[in-house]
């Protein structure tokens, strides 16, 4: 058994890489948030072989049902010309590759002047349940709720205040036509149609 | 039964055992797919006082394999400017969206693929994918009318599944698992379609504007945008868009009956009703779902995109949200709520 769990974890990760390639290389923006849905789906299987499997449904649901599906919306309505030049010069390489060395030197700083504080040590050190005896949602509750509930709630707020300034963006006291369904249901016949007896040849004047 | 299959083909047994698994699910569901386009025209036709198709074979019982044959034998047509490979993975994607959530569907005790823990949640993810293959077939196809329906195609059944989410939560509540089987078992004593009433009629709503079905069928609302996000389909790929749009029906009847009907369990737990085995119960009770759903089409006129907009996030979101700390509330003061545990 354990053979084919190897089998398919080499599966996913291999694909999980291949795609992620993809999303860079790949021409058309259309088809690189495609590869990245892949992707998605993928590690979501990396977290099923790890036993985690409210992760791995929680991976596709946020990030494949939600927010890839704002970014295929948005890219979709983009008249990208990508074949044109623009995409693929020298300039915007250079760019790239200064901004790439950037962040890989970042990388190597952060991660030779890492330390952990003794508090986080502790809280990570929290004991993890007897997964044969409670399922990996309710031992995850167990903690986001009781050691983690500031880091939750503050996530939360933060949620919620790129919630509000989106709303508040669009929400501008303009002069567009409303309609107010109630209204418009309300409406009865004598309201809206009149029947008229026309006699023959006449016509209504 | 995989232990038995493991002692007579050995190792090979357990691939053997999945294998037929499927092919005991998905052939079977094929055929109702097919008979219920075959009981939609039947059903729309009797309320509209017509016969309903007769002609082929007795009742018009062939019609199904008629009407499958002549997409097959068609000429299969490809949009200039069409993304080739998009545009056929669009169909192929719905179909196998629709199919691979059944795995976790039980039909009665222990009657069920793979029993995971995150049942629910595995649902949902399948059916928040489905949107894609909606998207891509509007996307690939090239084509104004399709890309419009796919476009409101996507934002209604992200609209839904908020609310569908939230009316689950209560169930999971109720219920104390997200494994389907549990569900199903937690409702022994009185079903959650009887306590979260207002709920089940939410989600009898949702699953229809979910499946993009009428009165929220605005994504191929024929009268603007001619069929909407699969209109370039001809032939094998628009019969793929048919048997996902119904399997998809199919299954969301299921799940409904799994969260709100008590799933196999019989009505009441007595004598005459316990002579019929509980996978009976499960195809009846889900009969009746679908039988809601095609009465409805041939009842309601469509929804406005705005008007299904507002129903969707200011008056089921809300609701839900409402009666989700409703339920929450009232399970912690009572003291009712059941062991969290597994």
């Amino acid at each position: 058994m354990t053979l084919a769990v190897d089998a398919v974890f080499y599966l996913f990760s291999i694909v999980c890489v291949v795609s992620a390639l993809m999303v860079v290389v790949s021409r058309n923006p259309v088809h690189s948030v495609l590869w990245m849905i892949t992707v998605f789906i993928n590690g979501a299987g990396l977290f099923v072989l790890l036993n985690a499997e409210f992760l791995a449904m929680v991976l596709v649901i946020v990030y494949a049902g939600a927010v890839a599906i704002l970014f295929t919306f948005v890219v979709m309505m983009l008249d990208l010309d990508f074949t044109g030049p623009a995409l693929r010069s020298k300039q915007t390489l250079l760019v790239g590759l200064a901004v790439g060395a950037v962040l890989l030197g970042d990388l190597f700083v952060m991660l030779s002047e890492w330390s952990v504080s003794p508090k986080a040590e502790a809280l990570r050190a929290s004991p993890t349940p007897d997964l044969s005896t409670v399922s990996n949602t309710v031992a995850l509750s167990r903690i986001l709720y009781t050691d983690y509930i500031f880091l939750f709630q503050t996530a939360g707020l933060i949620l919620l205040v790129a919630m509000v300034g989106a709303v508040l963006l669009t929400f501008r006291r303009q002069r567009h036509q409303r309609q107010d369904v109630s209204v418009q249901l309300a409406r009865s016949k004598s309201e809206t149609l009149k029947m008229n007896r026309v006699e023959n040849g006449k016509g209504i004047s | 039964m995989a232990e038995a299959m493991q002692e007579l083909f050995g190792p090979a047994g357990v691939w053997i055992t999945w294998i037929l698994q499927c092919v005991a699910i998905v052939a079977p569901l094929i055929v109702s797919v097919a008979y219920l386009t075959y009981v939609e025209r039947k059903v729309i036709g009797a309320m509209q006082m017509r016969k309903g198709p007769n002609v082929v074979g007795p009742l018009g019982l062939l019609q199904p394999f008629a009407d499958a044959f002549k997409l097959l034998f068609k000429e299969t047509i490809v949009p200039t400017g069409a993304d080739r490979f998009v545009f056929f993975m669009a169909p192929m994607l719905t179909l196998l969206l629709a199919l691979v959530a059944w795995a976790v569907i039980p039909f009665q005790e222990g009657w069920v693929v793979s029993n995971i823990n995150v049942g629910m949640l595995y649902i949902l993810a399948v059916s928040g994918l489905a949107i894609y293959g909606v998207m891509m077939a509007g996307w690939a196809s090239n084509s104004r009318y399709a890309f419009l329906g796919s476009l409101r195609s996507a934002a209604q059944m992200i609209s839904y599944e908020v609310s569908m989410g939230l009316i689950i939560i209560s169930v999971i509540l109720t219920a104390g698992s997200m494994n389907l089987t549990d569900i199903v078992l937690a409702q022994k004593g009185v079903w959650f379609g009887v306590i979260h009433f207002p709920m089940f009629v939410l989600f009898v709503i949702s699953i229809m504007a979910e499946t993009n079905r009428v009165p929220f069928d605005l994504p191929q609302s024929d009268a603007e945008i001619v069929a909407g996000f699969h209109v370039e389909y001809s032939a094998m790929g628009f019969a793929l868009f048919y048997l996902g749009e119904y399997a998809n029906m199919i299954l969301m009847s299921g799940v409904c009956v799994v969260l709100f009907l008590g799933g196999w369990l019989p009505p009441l737990d007595m004598a005459p009703f316990t002579w019929i085995p509980g996978i009976v119960w499960f195809f009846l009770k889900m009969a009746v779902i679908l039988f809601v759903y095609i009465q409805a089409r041939a009842t309601l006129p469509r929804y406005r995109y705005d008007q299904l907009m507002r129903l969707g996030w200011k008056v089921f979101l809300p609701l839900s949200l409402l009666w989700l700390v409703l339920t929450a509330s009232v399970l912690f003061f009572t003291g009712l709520w059941p062991e969290y545990g597994a």
